[in-house]
């Protein structure tokens, strides 16, 4: 087990050197800023894009995500909904079905249990059975680490990357999450899009003004090393870099690998990552047992095992739901300090 | 359902909404659907059609009557055993042959059976096999239609049991709240597979259920063709001004078991008796032989060549070669 006793590392400060090169102006926006510029791009853009969700036009959401939104847009393309989430799902699925691109809000990712059925049976088998796509996103915040309790902090993305048909996208950056959103409400597919709500204010970084778009099954070198890879997405990219900032300060250079999408996933670049620099972790806030990170692990060790000095070590949620007090939150959730644990035993192999 | 043993059979209470033509038209997809069911038995029975097959003699009239109802714009989303509403929504007989029996050229390349297809350009979009699940589906269509202006309906079914899942709440109050031109057709055929309607719920009527949705609702003689004609229109006409939806329940009887494989013997012997002598087509054989609108030369004929067509249709799929087996490796996203 990791030992509590290290001071916490901060998840600011570290240098965030992104590799996209933007070529229109630039704001500094919040990673909820983001989102909702993505969606109000999109629905300004192509009147078939439009909002259902429960509390998002008068009230602008839970989170305030769509703040004003019905002012600009009206009701009818910010649909407050009925609690139905399979009917807010199926009737999204039915509109993408007669020609609409609908977004439709999960208040919190949790309740998507709820809509399950239509997004596992109906949405994720249509392409195949039919040849029909379901250009609709269903998004939502996910994620623990705010005191939220075992139904409003759950990880689930693991479920729907197992469900075939169905695209699966984490963004852990404001600018990802804006062009991810962009791409996922342009995709013929459905597509599930967590958004960690932990980051939803806590982070802020220049985000490309106007239309930007960062390809679905695109993995991201955040920061380049040679020692060891981290493998990550959502809120434990933060922690790998948090990590990655102290580790270099014991010499060790780190490579963090942000993969932003499980569903595809970018496998050609998570190789090329661990052939590159022989040891691997695998970092991911959602719990360990068949978790994605498992699958991450198992790809590695089928195509690049003879690359690796050392086993591959995953940091993951425990095998629990996400508790209420913060001392059992703090012990269930991974964080930048169990990284770091994890990483500096991958060192030590 | 009680069963009064004195019951009397009612006549056809005829639509007045209804051309003589019409009502030739609509026997034949009857004929049509109940011999497509007498086929598929038989290719059950020879080997010949694998998976299950789901019978739907005792729902003609009530798969035909609604589909019926509806106009050239408006879109069905048929259940299992809403077989005649393929045909009355212009399906051919070799594209269903070819989806029931898996073979190439199958518009679900295989990847799935029976009526789960869609076919955009008929306006047909299958159901799955979790029941009730198409009914927020199905509203959302229209949902998608309203907010372009244009004024068409969705039609789609649900049975005695599939009325107890949480998606025919879901789906039917938000039909009803967003005021959708939306008709649910609950087909009431006493089983849902072994349960009675006593197992699967308390209320007198499903149609009940309506008033809880602030919906219309009714419940009618399901083996009356003409009454479930009527009925629907009057659902359509009301979705088409903006009254939202309806909730019709045709009464009526599932006459074999829920798949082939089921002997049906938990249904007691008088109760097949008393909706056998309720057969709908048989009624309405009855009734348009009565009001001289089609002779017994006529029924004859038109069996006959119905017949005819569905085992040419057979003979031209069962030739043909399932898909092949990299077809189940392709498709799993649209580009």
């Amino acid at each position: 087990m990791f030992c509590f006793s290290l001071p916490m590392i901060k998840i600011v400060g570290y240098v965030f050197d992104s590799q996209l090169s933007y070529n229109s102006t630039m704001a500094q926006l919040t990673y909820l800023e983001a989102i909702a510029d993505a969606l109000r791009f999109e629905m300004r853009r192509d009147e078939r894009v439009f909002m259902m969700g429960e509390d998002i036009a008068t009230y602008g959401g839970a989170f305030k995500l769509t703040k004003n939104f019905h002012e600009e847009f009206g009701r009818q393309r910010v649909l407050d909904c009925p609690i139905s989430e399979a009917a807010i799902v199926g009737a999204a699925i039915g509109a993408a079905l007669n020609g609409m691109r609908p977004v439709a809000e999960m208040q919190f990712m949790d309740f998507v249990t709820c809509g399950f059925n239509q997004i596992v049976n109906v949405a994720g088998t249509t392409a195949y059975r039919w040849g029909l796509g379901v250009p609709m996103v269903v998004r939502g915040p996910s994620g623990g680490g705010v005191g939220a309790n075992p139904f409003h902090s759950r990880n689930s993305e693991a479920w729907f990357a197992h469900a075939s048909g169905v695209k699966v996208v984490c963004p852990a950056f404001p600018a990802d999450a804006k062009g991810l959103m962009i791409a996922s409400i342009r995709d013929n597919n459905p597509v599930v899009f967590y958004e960690h709500k932990g980051l939803y204010r806590k982070i802020k970084e220049e985000v490309p003004e106007g239309e930007y778009i960062v390809p679905l099954g695109k993995a991201n070198v955040i920061r380049e090393g040679k020692d060891m890879s981290i493998i990550c997405y959502g809120s434990a990219v933060h922690f790998a870099l948090a990590a990655a900032e102290e580790l270099s300060k014991e010499g060790v250079s780190v490579e963090v690998v942000d993969i932003r999408t499980l569903v595809p996933f970018d496998e050609e670049t998570v190789l090329a990552s661990a052939r590159k620099t022989n040891r691997v972790l695998i970092a991911h806030e959602a719990s360990l047992t068949a978790g994605f990170g498992g699958e991450i692990a198992a790809r590695i060790a089928e195509k690049a095992f003879e690359y690796l000095d050392a086993p591959i070590l995953r940091v993951a949620g425990y095998d629990a739901p996400t508790p209420f007090a913060p001392t059992l939150e703090k012990a269930v959730l991974p964080n930048a300090e169990k990284v770091l644990m994890a990483a500096r035993k991958l060192m030590e192999y | 359902m009680k069963l009064k043993k004195s019951d009397k059979i009612p006549p056809i209470k005829p639509s007045k909404r209804l051309t003589n033509d019409q009502r030739i038209s609509m026997f034949r997809f009857m004929l049509q659907a109940r011999e497509f069911d007498l086929a598929m038995q038989r290719l059950n029975r020879q080997g010949r059609a694998f998976g299950g097959v789901y019978s739907q003699t005792g729902n003609e009239a009530s798969s035909v009557g609604s589909a019926f109802a509806l106009g050239e714009k408006d879109v069905l989303f048929p259940m299992h055993r809403n077989i005649g509403g393929h045909f009355v929504f212009g399906q051919d007989l070799n594209t269903l042959m070819l989806a029931f029996l898996a073979r190439e050229g199958s518009l679900m390349r295989g990847t799935d059976g029976t009526g789960h297809y869609a076919d955009v350009n008929k306006r047909i979009y299958g159901n799955i096999s979790h029941l009730g699940a198409m009914i927020p589906v199905a509203a959302g269509f229209v949902l998608a239609s309203k907010m372009r202006g244009e004024n068409v309906v969705s039609m789609t079914y649900i049975g005695d049991g599939g009325s107890q899942t949480g998606e025919f709440h879901e789906g039917m109050n938000f039909a009803s709240v967003q005021k959708l031109p939306f008709i649910l057709i609950i087909e009431n055929n006493q089983y849902a597979y072994s349960s009675p309607n006593s197992v699967e719920f308390a209320c007198k009527h499903l149609s009940d259920r309506a008033l809880g949705y602030g919906c219309h609702g009714e419940t009618i003689d399901g083996t009356d063709v003409e009454i479930v004609y009527d009925a629907c229109w009057k659902a359509a006409e009301r979705a088409r001004r903006g009254e939202g939806p309806s909730i019709i329940e045709t009464v009526t009887m599932r006459m074999r078991g829920h798949a082939e494989h089921d002997d049906f013997s938990y249904v007691p012997r008088e109760e097949l008796e008393y909706w056998q002598k309720r057969d709908p087509i048989d009624r309405y054989q009855n009734f348009l032989l009565e009001k001289k609108i089609l002779t017994m030369d006529d029924i004859t004929a038109m069996r006959t060549t119905l017949i005819e067509e569905i085992r040419a249709a057979i003979d031209y799929a069962v030739e043909l070669p399932f898909p092949p087996a990299e077809e189940g490796l392709k498709g799993v996203f649209v580009d």
